[in-house]
């Protein structure tokens, strides 16, 4: 097999962007805090085009991607969701929330759903200790949970695609 | 706009504050939006577009009053009646506001709330013309007698017209007796009888002549500032503007003496003036270990470098503190102030704002906030005119814990992997792209406008000796009302507990409070009368941290909490230095044999050992720390750590390896309910015989003991 170079064209948005703020000192982080805004995650393609781009080594770009969490490989389902386990949701049953997700969606942290809607990751600490425990699916903050709440929480994002949720428990 | 000078800085603040501002200000920080702010909000914008009230109110969004527990919250200017809290808001409420307290200016009952300090920077009065008294009764059982009692009263001497009561579920300190707080006179009643409650009305409300003997001084005696009111145990110098303005409107800051300080000091004060005006007031770093924050700038200023920058660390990664974060999205131009400040005292015109990712609302504030201030000349390119320039750029971090260390921060901001160097130099010598660097906090940041305002003497009356000023606190876990609190430094953790937060939830037993996040120690109930500073925090084994305080109550369980810390220090260990990399995992590792009950005691000595080649061999603070919450938790609670390992027990439960659960045959009755929930099949029996559980199979989910109506599964 020989390995082909693959042709990547990236978004007007981003090259703008880089080219706007390439004379900042200490960039790169910024630039993928970007990709991650526009793709969801790094894809490996984007990566090895934007090493040619900003000419630095794409070990490099690996090293800063893998070094911190925000940055995904992978691509996350459409509604991330997010479960705090800051120290005042840890106290008040994080864990029991996150098990419960686990439980309704059948799938595991830091995996996707099947069908790509959901994935679940954790976080610590999300800010909002005054309404432990608390989770985050996309920008929108849950707080005070209650195990029970999840199945309807959940059910009114894949009601949004027009499914039902499966609810093995009834 | 364009850039203005002094003149017009002044005028421009002159001429905000006479306009007489009508408004709602709803609490809109994350979390306030997240209990529903957002909703109100916008209730409340359609509802006085509707009525046509545009023209006599506006609603604001402002950041966080720190009142977690009553939101969603807000303010209420209106002209005619004292400036009013409302919390616990639902929807049928906003409507209320509206058709009552705005249309027939008629305070609703129930909802209002107070807040926790005098403001000692506002310019706002009372708008009172009208010889009416409002007096609010707040009662820890929450049943009204006396609020129903105080009406009785008031209506047989026919009093009704002139005295408004009211019930109200916060009124900004707590208490063991009922409170009574007068508008517009501001003054609290406690301890009293019912037969006192004539003397009050006789004296304060018919001859206008308060009664000192029942009022309530909650006198702290960290405070020495004239201004302060002997009636809170709060003082808010950080916060002070969080909650009263609007975030997003630079006006609102200059109206509160914003960029005064700025001005002052490009004006009237030489770098050094400057320099020794912070050195003096005592401020220390807010971000947990306390370096005074003067010495730190004198000693950038005097390395001779052409290029200085001022680093502003937000990267709050302590899990359960989020003080920086309500800083940030409540008033961001303190912070920018703060910076700009520095920048004139030590020679710098480059800053960054190193924030969390994790922070988008804090984000976009900043962003409007350093976009504004350039608009008008206040950052930027010289800045009132002067020969000054100074320009402030975010950068985010990207969910790294170990960023928060000065070092490991300085490289993120570099573009690298976040990893730390060995100290010294210091980043104060040789920082950001090896230029000498000043890093604070925001909370310390926040603190510098109001020292060059009020004054070095001024700060310094509050406080201890060794520690000035006050600390914000994030307090959460197990207390009644969640919130931030801004206190003196000196104050106890009880009065925090007792006194300020309502004490423990549901009544339980105080077990320890936790400070410092995974730096951190226990406060345990011995030492709960433990002053708030640096060195009494740190003698007994814990730390100042940033301003996270977890309370935790008898249900908690100590190996489970240190676990939890182990945990997070592990994840987030860089792995550069092996102390810390391999030193955190065998400490996690034996703490979860302990808690599965297969440790053995020679196991403890073990973890002594680990904790203490970590604290002094590794190579940064994170990994020097890291074993604080064992240490600490060892010291005050071992015998819980030999109960885990000598008799396999949690008394806790929260070790789900040493819990059984077993079905007492007096109890049960046989219904099935519990078999039927079990995920993993462990429960049989015969229908309407006692059941009983296979502890082989039991997973220990806790379901069975959940589902049962009887009472009839013990937990052990």
């Amino acid at each position: 097999m020989t390995l082909q170079k693959e042709e990547v064209k990236l978004p007007q948005e981003l090259l703008d962007f880089i080219k706007n703020n390439k004379d900042k000192k200490g960039y790169e982080i910024m630039i993928l805090h970007k990709v991650q805004e526009l793709y969801g995650y790094v894809p490996r393609k984007v990566a090895m085009e934007l090493s040619r781009k900003i000419n630095i080594p794409l070990a490099k770009i690996y090293g800063v991607i893998t070094f911190y969490h925000i940055f995904k490989l992978n691509k996350p389902g459409k509604y991330k969701i997010q479960v705090c386990m800051g120290t005042a949701c840890y106290l008040k049953g994080g864990q029991d929330i996150l098990g419960e997700i686990e439980n309704i969606l059948g799938t595991g942290v830091n995996t996707t759903t099947e069908d790509g809607l959901f994935s679940i990751e954790i976080v610590r600490c999300i800010g909002c200790c005054g309404i432990a425990p608390a989770m985050m699916i996309n920008d929108k903050v849950y707080g005070n949970l209650k195990k029970e709440q999840l199945i309807e929480i959940l059910g009114e994002y894949t009601k949004l695609e027009g499914k039902e949720m499966k609810n093995d428990k009834n | 706009m364009t850039k203005i000078n002094k003149e017009q800085l002044k005028n421009m603040r002159d001429l905000i504050k006479t306009i007489n501002k009508n408004e709602i200000l709803v609490s809109m920080g994350t979390c306030g939006i997240a209990a529903g702010g957002d909703k109100i909000y916008e209730i409340l914008k359609q509802e006085i577009k509707e009525r046509d009230l545009e023209n006599i109110i506006s609603v604001k969004k402002t950041g966080c009053l720190g009142l977690c527990f009553c939101e969603p919250n807000l303010i209420i200017r209106l002209q005619g009646l004292p400036e009013i809290a409302y919390g616990f808001l639902n929807d049928e409420i906003a409507y209320k506001i509206i058709t009552e307290h705005i249309m027939k200016k008629s305070i609703i009952d129930d909802y209002v709330i107070f807040l926790p300090s005098i403001d000692l920077f506002g310019n706002n009065k009372n708008h009172i013309e009208n010889g009416l008294k409002y007096v609010f009764v707040w009662e820890p059982d929450k049943k009204k007698n006396l609020y129903n009692t105080l009406i009785k009263r008031i209506t047989s001497k026919n009093l009704e017209n002139k005295i408004k009561v009211f019930s109200t579920k916060y009124i900004g300190i707590t208490n063991k007796n009922p409170i009574l707080k007068v508008l517009p006179d501001n003054i609290f009643y406690t301890n009293f009888n019912e037969d006192d409650l004539d003397k009050i009305i006789e004296n304060h409300f018919i001859k206008n002549n308060p009664m000192n003997t029942f009022m309530l001084l909650k006198e702290n005696k960290y405070i020495n500032i004239k201004e302060n009111d002997k009636q809170h145990k709060q003082i808010r110098l950080v916060l002070r503007n969080s909650g009263y303005v609007d975030p997003e409107n630079i006006n609102d800051y200059i109206s509160r003496d914003g960029f005064t300080a700025l001005e002052k000091v490009l004006f009237e004060m030489s770098p050094d003036k400057v320099i020794e005006e912070v050195k003096k007031s005592g401020l220390r770093g807010r971000g947990g270990a306390g370096f005074s924050t003067g010495l730190k700038w004198e000693i950038t200023k005097n390395v001779q470098s052409d290029i200085k920058y001022v680093i502003c660390n937000a990267d709050e990664g302590d899990p359960g503190a989020y003080m920086d974060r309500s800083v940030l999205e409540g008033d961001p131009f303190s912070v920018l102030e703060g910076m700009a400040i520095c920048g004139y005292a030590i020679g710098s015109n480059k800053g960054y704002i190193y924030v969390r990712a994790e922070y988008p609302l804090a984000i976009k504030r900043l962003q409007m906030a350093i976009d504004k201030s350039k608009e008008y000349g206040l950052l930027g390119n010289n800045i009132l005119g002067t020969d000054f320039s100074f320009d402030i750029e975010i950068r985010l971090g990207a969910g790294a814990f170990v960023c928060g260390e000065e070092t490991a921060l300085i490289a993120s901001v570099e573009g690298k992997r976040g990893m730390p160097k060995p100290r010294p130099p210091y980043p104060a010598v040789e920082g950001l792209w090896f230029k000498p660097t000043v890093i604070n906090n925001v909370e310390t940041w926040a603190n510098i406008p109001v020292i060059i305002n009020k004054g070095s003497d001024w700060f310094a009356s509050i406080g201890t000796n060794s520690s000035k000023g006050t600390k914000v606190f994030a307090i959460t876990g197990k207390i009644k009302n969640p919130g931030l609190i801004e206190v003196p430094m000196g104050t106890s953790v009880k009065e925090i507990i007792y006194e300020i937060s309502g004490g423990i939830l549901n009544n339980k037993k105080f077990k320890a409070a936790q400070t410092g996040g995974p730096s951190g120690g226990v406060i345990p109930d011995e030492h709960i009368d433990t002053p708030i500073d640096y060195e009494s925090l740190q003698k007994i084994g814990s730390m100042m941290g940033s301003g996270g305080m977890i309370i935790m109550d008898e249900d908690d369980c100590m190996i489970d909490v240190a676990k939890f810390y182990v945990q997070f220090t592990v994840d987030e260990s860089c792995g550069k230095c092996a102390p810390c990399r391999i030193g955190g995992k065998q400490m996690l590792e034996t703490l979860k044999l302990i808690s599965s009950g297969k440790a053995e005691e020679s196991d403890i000595d073990r973890l002594k050992r680990i904790a203490f080649a970590m604290n002094k061999a590794s190579l940064c603070g994170l990994g020097q720390s890291a074993p604080n919450p064992v240490i600490s938790t060892l010291k005050y609670f071992e015998y819980e750590y030999i109960e885990h390992i000598r008799d396999r027990k949690c008394k806790t439960g929260k070790c789900r390896d040493l819990i059984t659960y077993v079905i007492n045959p007096e109890k049960c009755i046989g219904c099935g309910a519990c078999a039927l929930r079990c995920p993993v099949t462990a429960i049989s029996g015969e229908k309407r015989k006692p059941h009983n559980i296979d502890q082989l199979k039991c997973i220990k989910c806790g379901e069975c003991f959940i589902t049962c109506k009887f009472g009839a599964i013990n937990k052990t």
